[in-house]
């Protein structure tokens, strides 16, 4: 399984909290807009970046997950 | 000659605007199951029309979108024809960019070859709703194209009424999201994707989103067949296409060329160098700077202009003169991109008019708080950031100037200004009685 993130930037207010939950994958520009590192989450930081999308006060930031052959 | 075949669309400009002069120029509208296969015997021997067989046709022409992005035509429309239910189509002739003139054209002298091929693809696809989009503000346009449509309502023509739409004329409007939105009930802004149109688009329906020069053509494909179409252009990149030519030129104008003729022939078309040139800027504020001498010989074709580190886009070509200052005139086309944002998108809204102040600041060496040296930081910033592809236009100019400029880059941070900024301004922006300054 591959998990990856994207922005609604149209969606997205900068608030911030992503980068707040998941600092090793999100960062802020100089408008506190987020800019991933990389799209990819890595296994380790999958229950963080769950974390974030739940958290994101506009249902900006989007998580998706692809089915690989075995989990 | 390579221009011995041309003109193709372009053949019926001085005389072919009604109908019955259209259908003398062009032959009638043909049947839409018999592309490339016109006249009586072969559509008497098809009992079934299979309308869908003009995609294939359209496919082995190897038409792609006339519009910017170059994808290819029938890709497109079989993406949309293969989904269940009923389709819809838009042709897209709200021609957002400023330097741009071949669709006004094209809907104004030949409005009936742009509405056979709306026609011929509708039925294509499977579309039971059929518009016709321009910018709203261009009223004789609008009047022009009802007339039209009434004609063929009259003879009885389309079996889809195409509904002629005035959209806002923003620059961003003219993206297909946009136009999509605002014809459900939007103000006309940019969406995020997806859904894309051809997934659910006009009224929840699967929509094809074409360019009016691309429906063009492929009336054109539909009448004469595929290996017509590529008797011109290049085998990788077939067929005519319209190029609006403006700058220090003597004969500027929109002009018909096989695909894959040099920009430097495009400029000797247009009447050669009006005044010793520096540089063309191919593709419009979607495209980019290229020094003249290396942009002589590139192919007008979208593979020959990424090469050379520029975008065909809707085939705009600008001749720049030596004597002007590339760096204010871009200045200037990035505020007026930064003012024409949706302002949907956070990276966009505040980097488009920092980006466009860190140039005014470069070109004029004053402004309040432009940093010159900042604009190689608010690129990235700004590229592939926003839900549509709006900023990336502004970061690709910028970043074309450093690459084609670099001597001047350096001589404005060192000195400032130079004479250039003098010059009156040649990039043409809309004029304010043609902006639509908010949004509906």
């Amino acid at each position: 399984m591959s998990v990856t993130l994207r922005v609604n930037p149209i969606a997205c207010t900068g608030h911030g909290m992503c980068a707040e939950l998941l600092p090793e994958v999100v960062e802020l520009d100089r408008w506190g807009y987020p800019v991933l590192v990389s799209p990819t989450v890595p296994r380790s930081l999958r229950e963080h970046a769950r974390r974030a999308v739940q958290a994101c006060p506009t249902l900006a930031l989007l998580i998706e997950e692809k089915a690989g052959k075995h989990r | 000659m390579p221009a011995a075949r041309l003109p193709r669309l372009l053949a019926g400009i001085a005389d072919a605007a009604g109908l019955r002069e259209h259908e003398r120029r062009y032959g009638p509208l043909p049947a839409p199951g018999e592309p490339g296969r016109a006249g009586s015997r072969s559509r008497r021997r098809s009992r079934r029309r299979r309308p869908e067989r003009l995609i294939d046709v359209v496919e082995a022409a190897g038409l792609t979108g006339r519009g910017g992005a170059g994808f290819p035509a029938g890709r497109k429309m079989r993406s949309v024809a293969g989904r269940p239910g009923r389709k819809a189509i838009v042709a897209n002739g709200a021609e957002g960019e400023p330097a741009s003139r071949k669709d006004r054209l094209l809907l104004s002298r030949l409005p009936h070859l742009v509405l056979d091929g709306i026609a011929l693809a509708a039925a294509a696809v499977g579309a039971d709703e059929a518009y016709l989009c321009v910018h709203g503000t261009e009223d004789a346009l609008l009047r022009r194209l009802d007339r039209a449509v009434a004609e063929r309502q009259a003879a009885g023509l389309d079996p889809v009424p195409i509904q002629v739409t005035g959209i806002p004329a923003r620059y961003v409007s003219s993206e297909q999201s946009s136009i999509v939105q605002y014809l459900n009930g939007g103000p006309g802004k940019p969406t995020f994707s997806p859904p894309r149109p051809h997934e659910r688009g006009v009224n929840g329906k699967p929509t094809l989103v074409h360019n009016v020069e691309t429906l063009a053509h492929l009336a054109m494909i539909a009448r004469h067949g595929d290996r017509w179409f590529r008797r011109t252009g290049l085998p990788s990149a077939p067929g005519s296409m319209l190029v609006t030519v403006s700058g220090a030129v003597t004969r500027p104008g929109v002009y018909e060329i096989e695909m894959g003729t040099t920009a430097g022939e495009v400029i000797m078309l247009a009447g050669g160098p009006a005044e010793r040139l520096q540089a063309l800027l191919v593709g419009g504020y979607f495209g980019a700077w290229l020094p003249v001498e290396a942009a002589w010989r590139v192919p007008m074709t979208h593979a020959g202009l990424k090469a050379a580190g520029g975008a065909l886009g809707a085939g705009i070509v600008i001749a720049f003169p030596a004597a002007a200052c590339p760096i204010a005139e871009t200045a200037r086309v990035a505020r007026y991109l930064a003012e024409e944002s949706a302002g949907q998108c956070g990276p966009c809204r505040f980097g488009l008019p920092a980006l466009a102040e860190a140039l005014a600041s470069l070109a004029f060496a004053g402004g309040r708080g432009g940093n010159a040296d900042d604009i190689t930081k608010l690129i990235p910033l700004v590229e592939r950031r926003g839900a549509c592809r709006h900023p990336d236009g502004a970061a690709q100019l910028g970043r074309s100037l450093f690459t084609a400029f670099p001597a001047d880059v350096h001589r404005h941070r060192r000195q400032g200004a130079c004479d250039g900024v003098r010059r009156p301004p040649l990039l043409p922006l809309p004029g304010d009685e043609e902006r639509e300054w908010d949004w509906g």
